[in-house]
């Protein structure tokens, strides 16, 4: 039982911090500060710096581009990376499509699709939920019909995450109604130029516009564009959704939430005591930096067991469960820390820079709303438990 | 980063694990556990001839453990088979008399035993809050409460009061007024009261020594909780699957199995935060993480136990089953050294030191 990094993985970490310390620009740094939206020229603009680095894929093996890390090298990197304030890799292409392509990519889909994603020519997004299939995800009904060398595609996919920045789309769609509703289902590559295809922004519940519907009309797309076989998608799904699990507690996030509470309770007053010296506040806080220092280990202890035993288990649903719910419950604290300070809506300050709390901490209640997506993305906790229920239960 | 056990500690688990389970039944602890001397003397000297002892203590004071790992690996054990020895009393004295630069072999070898006397009525956690008081000739009055092991110990290590000092001293128990009785969740203690009573001194100032025998306490029962806590769901998830209701196990319930999923999740935080605060007992941090990890332990054995009892649905009141024995003894620990809410406030008090 040894908690602490080896002499390599210390160097590694520092190698992290003095990369990030010479390279992540001021100006990103603040908009991720400030829980701002990052536009699509900073994102890019990161992207680009990481590329250089060979940093970009960190979840990649080195013969496909990636640096080749240990499960707990990753760990490094991404602990030291929200503790820096950087923004958040998309990860559609990058840490969704890369790791399926790999597995059940062609050889000219590899050569042509991957060097793109790196280069940021492409930028993917996921086509995946629709209106009617949610946690039910087998029941999705986008058509893909075969005729001649085409599929045609004719259906609607949801919840399409920066689709108002992409080119590209992966999708699951239907190409049989044979059988059980997995057995019908292919994942195929989509160019969001061909005629058909509609985009249209979804507002979110804080007013931003980060997630989208897409429509499919007739579109037709090159057979050549499947990935794996046709009605083997499933196995696919479920392989990348496992790969979204790498990082899925969250606690490097966390962790900035936690500072920022505890920055805003220490100035903000309340008559003449700090609010950190409130003991029903304090009590509040207590409690999830401790749900968060269990975290840490229970995240550190499913990384050792997958570098172990080469694959994360399905145990990483805990992480998901505790890690979002921890999550939440900082953000429920930071917006309920800043009382009255928390209530206007931002971007209606008009010309006045009059400040409301602490510096960076205006978009509170905006992140506090727009969080709480996070227990039902990528697998509701529900799902998450029905999960667990069928492979650590057994029931 | 290696969360395997050492070679050496996977060699006590096994060891102490097997013996557990050939020798100490839950049948048989349920036989000991509620009558006088509410423990199993023979028992006693096989652990100790077993070594398990001697894995609580260093080697420069005869023993060949000492770390917060060694405690934990032995406490999870003894917790697994619901031991009620005295165990936790001869660790803290472990600590107590190695800061105290005393003889333990008689200890170690389970010959003598010795229970550790801190709470007190109106003083049930914390040490700034004790009233008991030790005169300049080194004679003690007060009321020590809830002495665990008290009932068969041959010594008390008593912390008292002289003017601004907190002091260890050592009384013999036939000097002392001693009320044994058993506990509600098995084992035994005693009140043990003092009237101008003869004591030795042994530690002068005894704060940093007496907070470290209470970090490593508590990482014990914690340990101790996380055993507990692992028996019992499996239990629960062995009765999910063969008990049947409206024709199918109630283990096909989805209230039941989301529940069950978050008494698991509850258990791994649990682990977690132990193995924390066991890697850093004997450090600067020790009395933070052994606060979190308390803390902890007191909200996820609260609920495992009760989710446990309602999801048995009966059998699980009942005296016969393991369950009940295990569930009080969940809840019982958070009354010893520091409850969820004492060490809430002690992590409440670090919020700006981190």
């Amino acid at each position: 039982m040894d908690l602490n990094y080896s002499t390599t993985e210390l160097a590694f970490q520092s190698e992290v911090q003095e990369f990030l310390a010479d390279n992540l620009p001021n100006h990103i740094v603040s908009v991720v500060r400030a829980g701002d939206g990052l536009t699509k020229d900073m994102m890019d603009e990161w992207h680009s710096i990481l590329k250089k680095k060979g940093w970009l894929a960190a979840t990649w093996p080195k013969k496909f581009g990636g640096p080749g890390w240990t499960p707990v090298q990753k760990h490094i990197f991404e602990e030291e990376y929200c503790q820096a304030y950087a923004p958040r890799v998309v990860p559609f292409g990058v840490n969704m499509l890369g790791p399926v392509l790999h597995k059940f990519g062609t050889k000219e889909q590899q050569d042509t699709i991957l060097p793109r994603i790196l280069s940021g020519e492409d930028w993917w997004c996921q086509g995946y939920s629709e209106p009617g299939a949610g946690s039910d995800l087998a029941s999705l009904k986008t058509q893909a019909e075969r005729s001649g060398e085409y599929y045609i595609i004719n259906g609607q996919k949801t919840w399409t995450t920066l689709g108002q920045y992409a080119n590209k789309i992966f999708c699951l769609v239907r190409t049989s109604k044979e059988g059980k509703l997995q057995q019908g289902i292919s994942f195929i590559l989509v160019d969001l130029d061909t005629p058909g295809i509609e985009m249209r922004p979804i507002r979110l519940i804080e007013g931003g516009h980060e997630v989208n519907e897409v429509f499919f009309t007739d579109v037709r797309v090159p057979i050549a564009n499947l990935v794996g076989e046709e009605n083997k998608g499933w196995t696919i799904a479920k392989y990348l959704l496992s790969h979204e699990r790498t990082g899925i507690a969250g606690v490097g996030f966390s962790m900035q939430a936690l500072a920022e509470v505890k920055t805003i309770a220490a100035t903000i007053k309340r008559g003449s005591k700090r609010l950190i010296d409130d003991p029903l506040f304090a009590a509040r806080l207590a409690e999830v930096e401790i749900d968060l220092e269990a975290m840490k280990i229970t995240n550190l202890r499913m990384l050792f067991r997958a570098q172990e035993q080469g694959s994360p288990g399905p145990e990483t649903s805990i992480l998901k469960i505790k890690g979002t719910v921890i999550n939440q419950e900082l953000r429920d604290l930071a917006r309920r820390a800043l009382g009255p300070l928390a209530a206007p809506f931002p971007g209606h300050f008009g010309e006045s820079n009059i400040l409301f709390g602490p510096p960076d901490t205006a978009f509170n209640a905006a992140r506090y709303f727009n969080n709480r997506k996070a227990s039902i993305f990528g697998g509701s906790n529900e799902i998450q438990r029905n999960i667990l229920t069928k492979t650590m239960l057994e029931l | 980063m290696d969360f395997n056990l050492t070679e050496d500690r996977q060699m006590l688990s096994n060891t102490l694990t097997r013996y557990l389970a050939e020798r100490y039944q839950i049948e048989h602890r349920n036989s000991i556990a509620y009558k006088a001397p509410f423990h199993d003397p023979s028992k006693w000297k096989e652990m100790a001839k077993l070594g398990i002892f001697s894995a609580l203590v260093n080697e420069a004071d005869g023993g060949f453990g000492g770390a917060g790992a060694d405690i934990a690996v032995v406490f999870e054990a003894l917790g697994h088979a619901l031991s009620c020895e005295p165990a936790l009393p001869l660790l803290m004295a472990t600590r107590l008399l190695n800061a105290a630069r005393q003889n333990q072999a008689a200890l170690l070898e389970g010959t003598a035993h010795y229970a550790v006397a801190i709470a007190e009525p109106d003083a049930p956690y914390d040490l700034s809050d004790i009233t008991a008081i030790a005169s300049d000739d080194h004679c003690l009055s007060g009321r020590k409460t809830s002495v665990y092991g008290g009932n068969i110990a041959d010594y008390f290590l008593v912390a008292a009061r002289a003017g601004d000092h907190l002091n260890l001293y050592q009384v013999h128990a036939t000097d002392a007024e001693v009320v044994p009785y058993g506990l509600i969740d098995g084992g035994g203690a005693a009140e043990v009261l003092f009237d101008n009573t003869k004591a030795k001194l042994l530690i002068e100032n005894a704060q940093s020594s007496l907070k470290d025998a209470l970090d490593a306490g508590t990482v014990a029962l914690c340990s101790e909780a996380v055993g507990m806590m692992d028996v019992t769901y499996q239990i629960t998830i062995d009765y999910l699957k063969q008990r049947k209701q409206f024709g199918r196990p109630i283990g096909s319930f989805q209230v039941l199995q989301h529940r069950a999923v978050d008494m698991l999740t509850e258990i791994e935080q649990s682990r977690s935060i132990t193995i924390k605060a066991a890697s850093e007992l004997g450090g600067p941090n020790a009395s933070r993480y052994a606060s979190m990890a308390k803390n902890m332990i007191g909200r996820s054995a609260r609920l495992v136990a009760e989710e446990a009892i309602q999801m048995h649905g009966g059998i699980a009141m009942t005296w016969e089953y393991a369950v009940s024995h295990y569930a009080k003894r969940l809840i019982m620990i958070d009354h010893q050294l520091g409850d969820t809410d004492f060490h809430l406030h002690r992590v409440m008090g670090m919020l700006n030191s981190t």
